[in-house]
């Protein structure tokens, strides 16, 4: 049966905390900070997309200069603060942390991150002044990280700066898609708070591009126009059933989940999640955290071709979500128009197909899952509609840029609408990446 | 097993580790329980006048996260009552009879001071003592103490009223606060002293306060300068301890090592360049006496494995390598090497080679991993790299000799060999 309410409030309370809790005390940052052996040329330092100076800032943290520590984080990557808490380390920083070829384990450059943004947050240390006006507009579509990390260095650099954001919140996928144990919508209030702190941008909330507004209207009104308004549309499995009560999707799912109340949000007693990428693990997680009985993943390929980290599958497996490798749906079967079971082919892997990945394919024998509620995780698509009406150059959706700028005259881009969705830290980079582009546009130098 | 016992002029003690003149040797307490733990002996707390002390009187130097890197002390001469501290030794001896007890000495300038102290300590039960010449504050301003100490002369004539009357082994203790110990050790070999034992405290201001303004220790809104000890005066002390065990007069009398020993190795550094029993404080002060069970132990498993029977088969066995800068051999040469399979790619070595040394490693940029090769023919050989590698034998130096024969800054002189190579 789906329904909300499954818990008390202290038992959602305990679910969704925070899955990596900072540091308690100074001193268990300094014990921390001071394994730091202060590489040169730091591989954790080129293994993170917006190259911050991590061996500097742990240092500056061992020298009592969180302020400096702070600085040198949000020089490089102004939503550092979010990043720590978000950011997938064991594949970025961490990962490369120079520890590891000693078989021990790695700085938490991510802890120690968090350790100084929080204090700058919380105590809104500004460390950057918007320089005069120099009377240049520009328009950002979208406040996601790619549009805020944007804005804010054209901010800085004396540029007027007008965000439209469909949403009546900013952050994008910071506030409405990721996991609700990582960051709380408190949290993503006060960091977008933060970096507008800077004065000289504008949010105009509730305006959606291609709805309110129109691409012609920005380009009359504007120097400069950047597109970051991220992919949105779930992909649909395209199999018999999908229209039944109880198949939902998981950027749904979880969007409601991050704006409504945990009480509000309904699961079933047996949930099926199908994908195997980092948001299947963060619907399939959060499901079981709402209380489901039984949350089995199912994933047409095996283990091994997975796309999410071990690490996030060692979260789902320890939230006790079970696994189905080499399953693929084939249909919904329904009773009084609600979900009753999942049938899967079951699959072999044959030879890789053109990205290397082997390509699964049906044995001929099905499987099925007796479940209430299905939620779909087999990724998203982008905006293909505006970006064609627009005529913006596009890859199956993905828009196409050269040093951030789009074939669309005074229209530049970044982020997940471009790269087809990674991670916040990449969008970050690319909001760094195309306000450098906009402010040579407009020749202006910093 | 080696025999790891000690015998300093007749004063006999299971192990080589006594506890310096300090808190932890103030009273009868303290030194049960190192008894208890294992300590070979103690110099009783220094003994003279009563004083008074101040309340705050600590502080220390901490260094990438370690605790007390060097520590400091403002604190003066044992400040209870001579007559309880007399009785306490009495007692400590009955119970304790194969522990070294030394009573460290510091009476007023008078020959009858001196002799009146030194008369009451041997009644109690002392089997030897040290002349404190060496505390650095406190005691000076009363012309004692380092005030003695950085004096030969004064030194001497304290020396010589002291031989009068003991009738047990004097150990006299210099203060590193003189350019060189020499000097004074030997006018106190010459007035008769037994031993020596070195260093005492190193005057010092361990740090300012950023808030109050006001350096460490904080008194009441001000400061004094301190002594300094502990891990960070280590090589000082080793420095002067040669100077000692070097010298034609003071290597005639054997010597106590102090300062800076924490470890089982300090010891054993201590020892081998030339002292016969080693003395602890501060490791002491910031563990407790405990440490002393991995310092017989481990000197014990050295011992075995070098195949030293007694402590005397490796005393002073370091001296004779320490020599004069004019007298190393010019045509020595060794460069770095770096194991690659070793090497976790910090970068270290080559930003120190690079930015301050002479440019000697190779980078070559990698994603994230760069690698780091020597260039040979521009390595000098001078250790940096391999001294800020954090891997353990992942640099190594390989020997590379100029040429084969031995030639040292005179000959090369002589010789009217080329000076710059650069
Ligand atoms: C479920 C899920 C979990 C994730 N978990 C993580 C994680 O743990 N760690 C991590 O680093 N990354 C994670 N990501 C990826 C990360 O959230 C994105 O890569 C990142 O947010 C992309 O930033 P962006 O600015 O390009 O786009 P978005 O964050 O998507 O922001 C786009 C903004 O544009 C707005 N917008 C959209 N269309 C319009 C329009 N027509 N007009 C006006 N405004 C518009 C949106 O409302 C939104 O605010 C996750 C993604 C998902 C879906
Ligand atoms: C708090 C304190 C008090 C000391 N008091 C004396 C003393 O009374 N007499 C003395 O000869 N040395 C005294 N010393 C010096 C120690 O005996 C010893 O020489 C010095 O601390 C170096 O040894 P270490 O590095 O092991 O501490 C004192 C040292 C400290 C830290
Ligand atoms: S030994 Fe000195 S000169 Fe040679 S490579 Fe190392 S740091 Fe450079």
């Amino acid at each position: 049966m789906i329904k909300n309410n499954r818990l008390t409030t202290e038992q959602y309370e305990h679910n969704f905390s925070d899955i990596k809790p900072p540091f308690e005390t100074q001193d268990a940052a300094l014990v921390e900070a001071n394994r730091c052996l202060f590489c040169y040329d730091a591989p954790c330092t080129k293994a993170c997309p917006t190259s911050i100076d991590v061996p500097k800032f742990i240092k500056q943290i061992t020298t009592y200069n969180v302020k400096g520590s702070a600085h040198t984080i949000f020089q490089s990557n102004i939503m550092g603060a979010g990043c720590s808490k978000v950011c997938p380390v064991e594949k970025l920083c961490e990962g490369a942390c120079v520890y590891n070829l000693m078989e021990e384990p790695p700085i938490p450059i991510a802890k120690l991150q968090r350790y100084s943004t929080e204090k700058a947050i919380n105590n809104n240390w500004q460390y950057f002044e918007r320089k005069k006006s120099n009377g240049k507009k520009v328009a950002v579509i979208g406040a996601g990280p790619a549009g805020l990390s944007c804005a804010h260095i054209l901010t800085r650099e004396g540029v007027d700066v007008t965000i439209y954001e469909k949403e009546n919140k900013g952050g994008g996928l910071m506030t409405y898609g990721i996991a609700a144990y990582k960051v709380t919508p408190q949290f993503c209030e006060d960091e977008v708070n933060y970096i507008l702190g800077i004065g000289g941008i504008e949010v105009k909330y509730n305006q959606e591009l291609g709805k309110n507004i129109s691409l012609e209207e920005l380009q009359k009104n504007y120097d400069a126009i950047y597109i970051a308004f991220g992919v949105g549309l779930a992909n649909k499995l395209n199999i018999p059933g999908e229209e039944l009560e109880g198949v939902e999707d998981a950027i749904t799912f979880i969007y409601n989940l991050r704006s409504k109340t945990y009480k509000e949000i309904s699961v079933g007693d047996k949930v099926a999640v199908i994908g195997m990428g980092m948001t299947a693990i963060d619907a399939a997680t959060q499901a079981k955290r709402l209380g489901a009985k039984e949350v089995t993943m199912v994933y047409r390929r095996t283990e091994a071709e997975k796309s999410c980290t071990q690490h996030e599958l060692d979260i789902a497996r320890l939230d006790g979500c079970a696994t189905i490798w080499l399953a693929a749906p084939k249909e919904i079967v329904g009773e009084n128009g609600k979900v009753k079971a999942l049938i899967c082919d079951v699959m072999q892997l044959a030879e890789p197909d053109a990205k290397g990945k082997p390509l699964p394919v049906p044995t001929g024998q099905t499987l099925t899952l007796n479940v209430d509620m299905i939620i779909k995780a087999t990724g998203q698509n982008p905006y293909s509609n505006i970006i064609s009406a627009y005529a913006i150059d596009n890859t199956k959706g993905k828009i196409n840029i050269q040093q951030s700028a789009t074939n669309v005259s005074k229209v530049f881009a970044g982020g997940d609408c471009v790269n087809g969705g990674k991670e916040v830290v990449d969008a970050v980079q690319a909001g760094k990446d195309g306000a450098a582009s906009i402010l040579s546009f407009l020749q202006i130098k910093n | 097993m080696a025999d790891i016992s000690s015998n300093f002029l007749g004063i006999k003690s299971p192990n080589p580790f006594w506890l310096a003149s300090a808190p932890p040797t103030d009273k009868k307490i303290n030194v049960l329980r190192a008894y208890e733990a294992g300590w070979g002996g103690v110099v009783w707390k220094t003994l003279g006048s009563q004083v008074k002390n101040v309340s705050s009187r600590y502080s220390s130097v901490d260094y990438h996260g370690s605790r007390v890197m060097g520590f400091n002390n403002i604190e003066l001469i044992s400040d209870r009552p001579l007559e309880i501290n007399l009785k306490e030794i009495t007692e400590v001896v009955k119970l304790f009879p194969d522990r070294a007890m030394i009573v460290s000495l510091m009476a007023d300038s008078t020959r009858e001071a001196w002799h009146e102290l030194i008369k009451k300590c041997e009644d109690a039960g002392a089997m030897g003592f040290e002349l404190n010449f060496g505390c650095p504050h406190g005691m000076t301003e009363r012309g004692l103490g380092a005030a003695v100490g950085q004096d030969p002369e004064i030194a001497k004539m304290v020396v010589e009223w002291v031989m009068e009357k003991a009738t047990i082994p004097v150990i006299t203790k210099l203060t590193p606060n003189v350019h060189s110990v020499v000097p004074t050790g030997k006018a106190c070999v010459e007035a008769g002293t037994n031993a020596l034992s070195l260093i005492n405290t190193i005057q010092s201001v361990t740090g300012v306060d950023l808030d109050t303004l006001v350096p460490n220790p904080y008194v009441a809104g001000k400061s004094v300068f301190g002594g300094y000890c502990g891990p960070a005066v280590k090589p000082i002390a080793l420095k002067f301890l040669t100077t000692i065990a070097q010298n034609a007069t003071t290597k005639k009398v054997p010597i106590s090592g102090i300062g800076g020993i924490s470890t089982w190795r300090d010891a054993v550094e201590f020892m081998l360049l030339g002292s016969s029993t080693v003395q602890v404080c501060t490791a002491a002060m910031k563990h407790g006496f405990r440490i002393v069970e991995d310092m017989c132990e481990g000197l014990n498993n050295w011992m075995d494995e070098k195949g030293f029977k007694t402590l005397n088969d490796f005393i002073g066995k370091s001296v004779s390598n320490i020599t004069h800068w004019e007298d190393l051999d010019i045509n020595y040469h060794h460069v770095a090497n770096i194991n690659q399979d070793k090497c976790i790619h910090c970068g270290l070595c080559y930003i120190t080679c690079e930015d301050t040394s002479h440019q000697a490693i190779n980078l070559d940029k990698g994603n994230p991993y760069n690698t780091y090769t020597i260039k040979e023919q521009d390595c000098v050989g001078c250790n940096l790299c391999k001294l800020v590698c954090p891997v353990d034998n992942c640099i190594t130096m390989v020997e590379k000799r100029v040429a084969p024969e031995y030639i040292n800054w005179k000959m090369w002189q002589e010789k009217g060999l080329p000076l710059n190579d650069h």
